[in-house]
């Protein structure tokens, strides 16, 4: 899974253009995430990364150009369309639901899994049982995967900042997304919790083989994580290609070390 | 003194006069734990639900159905028409403030209170409308035991049977249910809701209609109570003493909060009462509200607000 081919395109983002009011968050982006890699977005601070996610998802409506998601190209996506077909996300302030446990939490995740109505859930009767049972399994298997056994009845806004960011995308993975979108995933952290959450994207990536689309500050993480990267800077898109390509490009690096005029 | 007969009669009669504050309490709840807002509108739900059965029923009366069908169609006929209410408070008032701040929410309940209220009395009619669901003479409790027995209202045991039935189940509807869990979730934030494919629009047409029928349940007891009449909108004003006690976002909290002020106030209006001059009643649950807030603003069960800082 990670040396994806060319034609397997998941997303492709073509000539967005986003504005409020008089301010140009976006313009004519043009992009793609081809299934299975691990695609970076970086750009220096109001680069647009997180209105280009908002996008992806359905927060914002492009005022031009449009988003093709697995084959199906759609001007207006409301986001829970967006979850419903496969996108989930998280978020650069942790947005989780303070109240609730990370159980509950992640169990959140699979509202759209879950079949059968409240009537019989009220009930917890027969098949609406097992199926709480079979979900309720799952998201065991999340909480394993992501090292969290010991903070599951915890309520989530007790927990420190990098159990948070934990929980969140424990979170995004309970909808078995085929493209995951992470916005600054490492941001606040320490090394050893960068570390920890590097491997958790790479595993994600090669164990379940979702698609990942992430922002982030840190260089020394894009680089190794990603295999392709589009740079953004004042919304409009300056360079695309692999960490290698991107780190030699002069655009780039103008951008972040600011340039002479 | 005050006999030991006498003071179990004030104290049943209060916990049970309790409870039907609570029922008003439990609509406030609904809303603030599902979408965060405090919605000034339950007085007039109350009122609008009340208007439609009672109108409907007289009419299905006159008419010549048999009391059961007039009341259960009339029942109907009030539901549908919180339904639409709330779809239509959905889709014209809180739709278009998706994501705004929690003042700007409550300012439009506000709103929507003068166009419930003056809508609801220009369809159905400003009178006062008397409504006999339930029995509302009295019960004559261990007669044995006390000299002259203890008095307690039917209406205020129906009153106390229907709120635990429905607190019951809005219990297990919240906790159980994958629609409760996604009202907690959008109470708790809404982009985050969203994203994990959350329809919030369709969220809050179910919490305000959840809403509607409480006000509807609550209105039968009332009505039967008070009749029904624009007068029954200031019971709003009483369920918050209620919902600062029990705590916003709690719906045990609403009960408890309730029983206590429900009891506090009519024993206070006894022992309290003739020392500092009487007619304490009316203020007695604000004063007690005033007093939690001091010690625990949160409420008896609200949820404790941390904030990192």
């Amino acid at each position: 899974m990670r040396s994806p081919s060319v034609d397997d395109v998941m997303l492709s983002v073509k000539g967005v253009s986003l504005a409020f009011g008089g301010v140009k968050a976006l313009t004519d982006v043009s992009f793609d995430i081809r299934k299975g890699e691990i695609r970076a977005i970086i750009g220096p601070n109001g680069a647009g990364k997180t209105s280009m996610l908002n996008v992806i998802n359905g927060f914002y409506h492009p005022n031009h150009g449009s988003i093709t998601f697995k084959g199906t190209t759609r001007p207006r996506m409301r986001p829970f369309e967006a979850a419903r077909g496969g996108i989930s996300r998280t978020f650069q302030n942790v947005a989780l639901f303070k109240g609730m446990s990370a159980l509950d939490n992640i169990m959140a995740g699979r509202t759209l899994k879950m079949r059968y109505g409240m009537f019989w859930q009220a009930l917890r009767f027969g098949p609406a049982l097992r199926e709480e049972i079979e979900h309720r399994h799952r998201v065991e298997e999340i909480i394993d995967f992501l090292e969290i056994e010991a903070i599951r009845k915890v309520p989530v806004a007790r927990l420190p900042y990098g159990l948070q960011k934990r929980v969140e995308l424990g979170r995004a993975l309970a909808m078995e997304p085929d493209l995951l979108l992470l916005d600054e995933p490492m941001a606040g952290m320490n090394l050893e919790e960068k570390e920890d959450m590097s491997r958790f994207i790479i595993d994600v990536n090669d164990h379940y083989g979702t698609t990942i689309a992430l922002i982030e500050h840190d260089m020394a993480v894009v680089m190794d994580l990603s295999n392709r990267v589009v740079v953004l800077d004042h919304g409009v898109k300056i360079a695309d290609g692999t960490p290698d390509e991107v780190k030699a490009n002069q655009a780039v690096i103008d951008a972040y070390l600011g340039v002479a005029h | 003194m005050i006999a030991f007969g006498q003071f179990l009669e004030i104290l049943i009669g209060g916990l049970l006069s309790g409870v039907l504050y609570s029922l008003v309490a439990l609509g406030f709840v609904l809303i603030f734990k599902a979408s965060g807002v405090f919605n000034f509108a339950q007085g007039a739900m109350v009122l609008l639900a009340g208007l439609a059965l009672v109108r409907s029923l007289d009419l299905l009366v006159a008419k010549g159905f048999p009391l059961w069908a007039a009341v259960i169609l009339g029942l109907a006929f009030a539901a549908v028409i919180m339904a639409v209410t709330a779809w239509l408070i959905e889709r014209f008032v809180l739709g278009p403030l998706v994501n705004q701040d929690g003042l700007t929410l409550f300012m439009s309940t506000i709103g929507a209170t003068f166009v419930l209220e003056g809508a609801s009395q220009m369809i159905f009619g400003s009178d006062v409308y008397p409504l006999r669901l339930f029995p509302t003479d009295a019960w004559f409790l261990f007669e044995n035991a006390f000299p002259g027995g203890i008095l307690v209202n039917k209406l205020d045991v129906w009153g106390g049977l229907i709120a635990g039935i429905l607190v019951a189940g809005l219990a297990v509807f919240f906790q159980r249910t994958k629609t409760g869990r996604a009202l907690r979730a959008v109470a708790d934030d809404h982009a985050a809701a969203q994203s994990v494919g959350i329809p919030i629009s369709w969220i809050w047409f179910v919490v305000w209609l959840v809403a509607g029928l409480v006000a509807l349940v609550a209105a039968t007891v009332w009505g039967t109570k008070l009749g029904v009449q624009f007068s029954i909108t200031f019971l709003a004003l009483k369920a918050l003493p209620v919902l600062i006690i029990g705590g916003f976002t709690s719906v045990p909290g609403a009960i408890v909060g309730g029983l206590i002020i429900g009891a506090g106030e009519k024993l206070a209006e006894v022992f309290l009462g003739p020392h500092i001059g009487g007619g304490i009643e009316y203020w007695f649950a604000y004063v007690l509200a005033l007093a939690v807030l001091l010690v625990r603003p949160q409420g008896l069960f609200g949820e404790r607000i941390i904030e990192r800082i």
